[in-house]
């Protein structure tokens, strides 16, 4: 398993990686940590010409508070994020997904970035960003713009992204203090992706959903937000009922693809259960 | 003497013997990353093979073009099936009496199958290559179901043989089978059946499985044109068969072939083959006159060598109304891929399948067989098992529980009631087979006690109203298991290898100062072969463990023998080695009573030393005697310690062992998760039990995987689609249970030191452990079988059919 | 293609090469330093035979380029011992509690497990099995690794080593 022949550029900026990746055009490719592009390299199912190595650029790294919002660098790792205090207090959910990531040794290289960027549904982060509400920081040619995470997603690796785009940030709003979230992901084993899995993001009051906002991970051929879902939810006390009604809701907008891990039915209805308990998990967390 | 000399007690301990858990001599070199693997081994001028595969699980080749691979810098050649007819081995026999393409001849026959080999100057440039061989196929129609491989108009597999009648095990019913074997008497279980207070029948499938070691197969093939001779390193659990093999096949003189097997990274019976890259590396190698190597990617491992299983079983079990079984019937289909490349001994094309019987009394038995070909990978080994009896204990061990389901008695109790008596030892199986010795019911009330069996099945009784209450929506399951093994092969009245008598060897040579070596014919892939060899001599000969080095895997230096497989190396090449010592053992008493100036009789042994019968102080040590063979020897004797033993052992040797299980299913996903798992096994006498925990501990986990979630996957198309570690189920540490073991010690009687082999036992015992738990969790429903593997999607799917959803 | 230089340390001491970009991390600690400690098992990061310890993270190095470590640190099991030669603690207890068989995925997993307990000195059974998930044994069962890694972290901290009850 070896890679096509390729030209390795390490740019020190975004404007650099940027020139280079619009000089090259289809021929270049950016990578991150690596983990989805290097195995498909040497797969030969991609074959880029020119490899502009992203690990350099300082700018993509690091996570800060920017009025109500988190800006995380593309470039910073699950790793990263599992260790941030900042993440920890204030979007507790990124710690908890990040940690379901892959393995040890992945996370150590693999990226925020990359994760949602590269529009495989099978990666957790995208869903609990539609989740959240995020939005990606996009520099193409024509300087930078940004695209909200629930607009993101096309298809099966195919985002927002235009050649030549690089995704330099993750913007989040920060839930509310006392917001309650889980993310429950049902896999066969370590290192796998999700049969199904369900991020949710709520705040009570007075005992009555407040607020809340579902996403649904490898489940179709995109994350998922469960709009209609949580709109049922919304100013009910979970009861067992009305998450009927919700969970019916988010399994009729899957359409999952039969793999190893079972038929498209089975895996519409462990989003629907993986939605039930992260509902309850994430009720039990919130206060209000 | 005086209170400083140690006691015989003392100075057996400083030996590191039998039953001593002794560290592992070849982990100093392992802990350091110092092990010498095939990959590691990098020749002067060495290039690299790479292998053109196939994307279609059938078609016709129309065209196949190598020049602009061949045009490729740094592409030295490139191998395709018309090349090697030119030394006439585009085909090759198999072990199992059939004949295999080496590369694609006119049509390729299962997914990923070798059509051409690149050989060039580096990796890189030989897989630049492997891209540029142009192939064009015509899709042919595609079958990968075992039950319809005999059907009329099936597509025909092998063209070859399209027309032959015969096989090589007989008479071929239709141009997709292999052959048709049986076991036991029919007559006598047709009439059981016919006087059957119960019966069951249940079809029980073990699915396509891959043994999987971390390393795959790997190999270094270097030809000296100037002496004509072969150096072969490779990832070889039988070097010297591959040796003879490799002549056969390439009529180079056998001993001008030097087979190397350096450290191996497991083996599970994967190893054991020969296959189409072993065979290019070397013509390769004789082409370009410069070593070549070729390693296996893991895609490359897991859907083209050695799969394992297949195994399509309609199992019946007669019995009386109050528990005793009164016969057995089971008629299968083996699925055997595109070639029966299967690695059993040569008469036995089913392998010991007729173990089926497993650990119960039953009168009457028997079994048929029949193999058939299809658009699948070839191959059928042993994975961590003796010939196909994980096939066997897995259907009878499925078989019995349902019968005890059907009777309403408790499946232990069942067990209990059937399993053979102590004192019918030796016993004979309904199949023939001699069971040499055993105390099943003993070994089962210790695993129930153990494991508090009555209380378990008190809280799955509540567990099971409390979930019919609605109070929960976890299912408890308990598993048992009672396996009988056949190990050891073997007898060579039943037992051969293309002829050759599954015999094992040891060489010992004891040098002067006390300290020695031993070669042997088997090969280590991880079992510590150098530890425990040298615990068998440190007993046999007290001479302390340390003092002794083991050596195998090349062909020059070590004696003749067939390899590490079907948990054979310690009741056959440990056998050997005991009496090799012996041997040696019986010389150093003659020395001994030369230099005491006593007759032989008036020695006696005394742990490291021989000793005058009656005056103790008077003895000679081994270390003593080894110096005075070189020095002393009594007149007429040839100088010299040393000796050597080629084993046949007179029957197999039968471990056994009981296994109970625990899981908890999560109705509303399908995850089991087991809680509890012990493990008693029976292997006869222990040499180190640390290593026998650690086989078991290995062995239990690989029987997780499969039980759990293994499978190798064709889609209709002959696509395989599981042949990466993202969709074949290895578990990782997270997943992997914790393991409780224990141990009974009732040893073989006709093995030297009672040993019986341990290493697949708990792959054999733990599969169907598993599998009868997560059965067992869903049995007060009415539901009697579940196929493997128990993973989520399946497991949720049963309890969906059961309604559990509603 | 034109190849490029690289520098970095590897086990403390500095090598400089000349590498193609497609050059693995893997291949050229194997065949160019002849480093054979690291293993290749799966080839696509899910096997962790191949990890090292590079600018103080656990990476998978089958799935890095070797330019991609222009400048890195890196330590592989060969330089895993003591300053004195002997065996570090997790070599040793690998060895004392049998946490290894056929040996091929023990450089990597002791690799992987140094890392560990640079970050967590007193890890519990549960982070030790969730710490080293992303290396595969066929051979153990897991049970005696973790057992290793626990007798390393007493020794490493000085306190005797209990085996857990069974």
């Amino acid at each position: 398993m070896i890679p096509g022949s390729f030209e390795y550029h390490r740019p020190s900026s975004v404007q650099e990686a940027l020139g280079l990746l619009a000089k090259w055009g289809d021929d270049g490719r950016a990578i991150a940590g690596g983990h989805s592009l290097i195995p498909m390299m040497k797969l030969r199912l991609a074959k880029p010409a020119h490899l502009v190595d992203l690990r350099d650029i300082a700018d993509l790294k690091g996570i800060r508070a920017d009025g109500n919002d988190i800006v995380i660098g593309a470039m910073t790792t699950q790793y990263e994020l599992i260790g941030s205090n900042l993440l920890v207090s204030k979007i507790p959910i990124l710690r908890e997904t990040s940690l379901q990531v892959a393995d040890p040794q992945v996370r150590y290289v693999g990226t925020l970035g990359g994760n949602v960027a590269n529009g495989d549904p099978g990666n957790d982060m995208p869903a609990v960003m539609m989740c959240l509400g995020a939005t990606y920081h996009v520099m193409g040619k024509a300087g930078e713009r940004r695209v909200a995470a629930r607009e993101f997603y096309q298809g099966a690796y195919f985002t927002a992204l235009e050649a030549g785009d690089l995704l330099t940030a993750v913007r989040i709003p920060m839930p509310p203090a006392g917001h309650g979230y889980a993310y429950e992901k049902l896999k066969r084993k370590i290192g796998d992706y999700a049969t199904a899995a369900a991020a949710v993001v709520l705040t009570m009051s007075g005992g009555k959903v407040a607020s809340c906002s579902i996403g649904l991970t490898n489940v179709a051929e995109t994350p998922l937000w469960a709009e209609e879902a949580a709109k049922i939810l919304n100013g009910s006390s979970l009861d067992a009922a009305t998450v009927k009604r919700a969970v019916a809701a988010a399994e009729a907008i899957t359409a999952p693809a039969a793999d190893a891990r079972g038929p498209a039915a089975y895996r519409t209805k462990m989003a629907g259960v993986m939605l039930t308990r992260a509902l309850a998990r994430a009720k039990s967390k919130a206060h209000g | 003497m005086n209170d400083m000399t140690p006691t015989a007690a003392e100075r057996a301990a400083k030996l590191e013997g039998l039953g001593c858990k002794r560290k592992r001599v070849e982990d100093i070199r392992f802990v350091q990353g110092k092990g010498n693997y095939v990959d590691d081994l990098k020749l002067p001028g060495m290039l690299y093979g790479d292998l053109v595969r196939s994307p279609h699980g059938h078609a016709r080749i129309t065209r196949l073009d190598t020049t602009k691979a061949a045009a490729v810098p740094g592409v030295v050649a490139v191998l395709t099936a018309d090349v090697l007819k030119t030394v006439n081995l585009a085909w090759m026999p198999t072990l199992a009496g059939d004949v295999q393409m080496v590369l694609a001849d006119g049509k390729v026959l299962f997914q990923n199958q070798e059509v051409a080999f690149v050989v060039a100057e580096s990796r890189e440039a030989a897989a630049d290559a492997v891209e540029l061989v142009e192939v064009e196929y015509e899709p042919l129609p595609v079958n990968v179901d075992p039950l319809k491989a005999m059907a009329p108009n099936a597509p025909v597999i092998r063209e070859d043989i399209k027309d032959k009648t015969d096989g090589a095990h007989g008479k071929r019913k239709h141009y997709n089978h292999v052959f048709s074997w049986q076991a036991g008497d029919k007559a006598a279980a047709d009439a059981a059946f016919e006087k059957a207070d119960v019966k069951i029948r249940e079809f029980i499938v073990y699915p396509r499985v891959h043994p999987c070691p971390l390393e795959t197969c790997q190999c270094v093939a270097s030809f000296d044109k100037i002496e004509g001779e072969l150096t072969l390193w490779g990832t070889f659990q039988a070097p010297h068969v591959i040796r003879t093999v490799g002549s056969l096949i390439s009529k180079i003189p056998e001993h001008k072939i030097h087979v190397i097997a350096p450290d191996i990274g497991g083996g599970f019976g994967n190893k054991v083959g020969a296959y189409s890259g072993y065979i290019c590396a070397i013509v390769a190698s004789i082409v370009t006159g410069r070593p070549v190597k070729w390693t296996e990617d893991r895609i490359e491992n897991l859907s083209t060598t050695a799969f394992a299983r297949d195994f399509h079983m309609d199992v019946e079990i007669a019995c009386t109304k109050d528990g005793k079984v009164t016969g057995l019937r089971c008629y299968t289909i083996a699925d055997h891929g595109a070639f029966d490349a299967c690695a059993n001994a040569t008469k036995w094309p089913a392998g010991l399948f007729s173990i089926i019987s497993g650990s119960y009394d039953f009168p009457a038995a028997y079994c048929l067989v029949d193999g058939v070909y299809t658009n699948k990978a070839p191959g059928g080994v042993a994975y961590r098992c003796s010939f196909r009896v994980t096939e066997a204990a897995y259907c009878i061990e499925r078989a019995m529980d349902i019968m005890a389901q059907k009777l309403g008695m408790d499946p232990a109790e069942f067990r209990m009631k059937n399993l053979i008596r102590r004192e019918q030892f030796p016993y004979t199986s309904a199949f023939g087979w001699q069971y040499d010795s055993g105390d099943y019911q003993t070994a089962l009330k210790k695993a129930m006690e153990a494991t508090n069996y009555t209380k378990l099945r008190d809280e799955q009784k509540a567990k099971r109203e409390a979930f019919k209450r609605g109070e929960t929506r976890e299912l408890m399951g308990i598993g048992v298991a009672f396996f009988t093994e056949i190990v050891g092969a073997g007898p060579s009245r039943a037992c051969d290898i293309l002829g050759i008598a599954m015999f094992d060897s040891a060489e010992i040579r004891i040098h002067p100062t006390g300290s020695g070596i031993c070669r042997l014919g088997t090969k280590s892939q991880g079992q510590g072969h150098e530890t425990t060899y040298a615990q068998i001599i440190a007993t046999e000969l007290g001479l302390p463990a340390d003092n002794i080095t083991v050596e195998e895997g090349n062909t020059d230096t070590a004696p003749y023998g067939l390899g590490t497989y079907g948990s054979r190396s310690t009741p056959v090449s440990g056998a050997a080695t005991a009496m090799a010592c012996r041997k040696i053992k019986a010389k150093a008493q003659m020395i001994a009573a030369y230099m005491l100036e006593v007759h032989d009789d008036d020695l006696e042994w005394d742990v490291d030393r021989f000793r005058v019968k009656g005056n103790p102080e008077r003895s000679k040590t081994m270390t003593e005697l080894a110096w005075a063979a070189y020095h002393e020897v009594p007149p007429g004797m040839e100088p010299g310690l040393e000796a050597i033993n080629y084993y046949d052992p007179p029957n197999f040797t039968f471990p056994y062992g009981a296994y109970i299980c625990v899981v908890d299913i999560d109705v509303d996903t399908g995850m089991a998760k087991v809680r509890r798992f012990f493990a008693l096994d029976d292997c006869g006498t222990r040499i180190n039990p640390m290593i026998i925990e650690g086989q078991i501990h290995g062995g239990l986990t690989e029987a997780f995987g499969i039980a759990m979630g293994q499978e190798i996957h064709y889609d209709p198309d002959g696509n395989v689609t599981t042949a990466s570690f993202m969709d074949y189920f290895l578990p990782t540490a997270v997943e992997t249970p914790h393991w409780e073991t224990d141990w009974t010690e009732v040893p073989s009687p006709h093995h030297p030191i009672g040993a019986k082999g341990v290493g697949e036992s708990p792959n054999v015992g733990g599969v169907p452990c598993f599998s009868n738990a997560v059965n067992d969790a869903f049995s007060f429903l009415g539901s009697t079988h579940i196929q493997m593997p128990h993973d989520h999607w399946r497991v949720w799917t049963a309890a969906e059919n059961l309604g559990l959803h509603q | 293609m034109a190849k490029s230089q690289v520098a970095m340390t590897v086990n403390g001491t500095t090598v400089e090469a000349l590498v193609e970009p497609r050059t693995l991390l893997i291949h050229f600690l194997r065949e160019e330093l002849r480093l054979t400690g690291p293993h290749i098992g799966c080839e696509t990061s899910h096997c962790g035979a191949c990890t090292v310890d590079l600018n103080g993270k656990s990476v998978k190095s089958c799935t890095m380029f070797a330019v991609q470590a222009n400048g890195a640190d890196i330590r592989t099991i060969e330089g895993m011992a003591n300053p004195d030669g002997t065996l570090h603690a997790l070599q040793e207890g690998f060895r004392e509690m049998h946490g290894l068989q056929c040996g091929f995925c023990t450089p990597g997993m002791v690799t992987r497990a140094y890392r560990l307990l640079q970050e967590n000195n007193n890890p519990s059974e549960e982070e030790i099995r969730f710490g080293i998930a992303g290396n595969l044994c066929r051979c153990t069962g897991y049970q005696n690794i973790v057992k290793a890694i626990q007798y390393a972290a007493a020794k490493l901290n000085g306190v005797p080593f209990q085996e857990a009850a069974e």
